[in-house]
């Protein structure tokens, strides 16, 4: 859910990475918040096992400039990807504004990329949101691999809808920003939209 | 509600009540945090408190025992209380998914905070309650009646956006 702020002249929103165990979503995290300037980004947080698995959430708030004198920041959170963590991931999509579906290229993460999928649609659904309605892109991630599906092969499984989507190297930046420009705006048009 | 808006005349209010608890309690500081972890108002030694982390972590932990309450067959726990060495943090959720936070150390003590929270909740709950309806209201004053699908288009014209990120 939105925040505006009349006060301090503000547009909050919450972005939210979703996706299978391992597919890189802290990584996307991490390569903003290394590359965005001081002066736009806060402190990054990581609630973490000690295998450096994420347990709870990614954060990252980040300022991508003003509209009309209002300052829009946007709130990222990554969600933990193991199965067992489904009540985590429930809470994190409580009264997000857009989502970024993180896919893992790899051929053997077939299965998972498709539960994850399922695991969104269903979560989002208990709380009354539908994937067809909220700002929503893909990201095929770790293109540098050598068994990697065809991105022809993965739209056909995980977008069949034809939503923005990105071919990415998360551990090298590659497609990243571009991830996030996209996701970020599709936010701004629905609440505009919205209004 | 599909967005929270928080206007000038509510936050001065909100402001006012919490500098007020903050006096009141002999606090380090007091805040307002939305559910979904957006800071709202603040109020004391805020300075070396990273306020926007603490909002986000504020709300995570509301969150976590707001399902444990009701793994138990419980509504919620609407009191969390965190007791340091040294410091501590009261965590209060207000109404409509507003949350109070307080953090003090031994200048003061629990028992003083916990009273004058329970006395500031209602008051806060009204002004939330006001601000609720005047947010539903179809009159309700946003900026995004002002903001063009061109104002979007030039914030995300890559050279200006880019320059926020270091290549
Ligand atoms: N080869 C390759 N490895 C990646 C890429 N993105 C992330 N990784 C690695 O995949 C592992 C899991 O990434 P992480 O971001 O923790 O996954 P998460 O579980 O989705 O948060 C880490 O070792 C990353 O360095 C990529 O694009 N290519
Ligand atoms: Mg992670």
């Amino acid at each position: 859910m939105s925040f505006i702020n009349y006060s301090s002249r503000e547009i909050n929103c919450k972005i939210v990475y979703y996706g299978p165990g391992l597919c890189g979503k802290t990584t996307n995290l991490q390569f903003i918040y290394d590359r965005t300037r001081p002066e736009s980004k806060g402190k990054m947080i990581s609630l973490a096992t000690e295998t450096e698995r994420t347990l709870f959430f990614d954060f990252l708030p980040l300022s991508l400039g003003e509209i009309r004198g209002f300052k829009t920041r946007f709130h990222l959170y990554t969600v933990p990807g193991q199965v067992f963590y489904d009540a985590s991931r429930k809470l994190i999509l409580k009264g997000v504004d857009g989502i970024v579906f993180v896919a893992d290229s790899q051929e053997e993460r077939e299965d998972a990329n498709l539960e994850s999928l399922d695991n969104l649609k269903d979560n989002l659904i208990e709380q009354g949101m539908n994937l067809n309605h909220i700002p929503y892109v893909v990201q095929y991630n770790k293109r540098d691999l050598p068994n990697v599906m065809s991105v022809d092969q993965l739209r056909r499984m995980l977008n069949p809808d034809g939503v923005p989507d990105f071919e990415a190297v998360a551990s090298q930046g590659q497609g990243v920003f571009e991830t996030l420009k996209s996701i970020a705006k599709l936010v701004l048009v629905q609440l505009k939209k919205a209004k | 509600m599909s967005q929270m808006i928080m206007y000038e005349e509510e936050h001065r209010q909100i402001s006012f009540l919490l500098n007020k608890l903050y006096r009141e309690t002999n606090g380090r500081a007091c805040y307002i945090v939305d559910k979904n972890g957006q800071l709202v108002a603040e109020a004391g030694e805020t300075r070396n408190i990273d306020s926007t982390s603490l909002s986000s972590l504020v709300a995570g932990s509301i969150a976590a025992t707001g399902s444990l309450a009701k793994l138990i067959g419980e509504k919620e726990f609407s009191v969390l209380f965190h007791e340091g060495k040294d410091q501590h943090i009261h965590v209060t959720l207000v109404s409509g998914g507003v949350i109070l936070v307080v953090i003090f150390d031994n200048r003061t003590s629990l028992g003083l905070v916990r009273l004058r929270v329970k006395k500031a909740s209602d008051e806060f709950n009204r002004v939330f309650i006001n601000l609720t309806k005047k947010v539903e209201s179809p009159k309700a004053k946003s900026p995004f009646s002002e903001i063009t699908d061109d104002d979007i288009d030039s914030l995300f014209r890559d050279d200006d956006i880019d320059k926020l990120f270091r290549e």
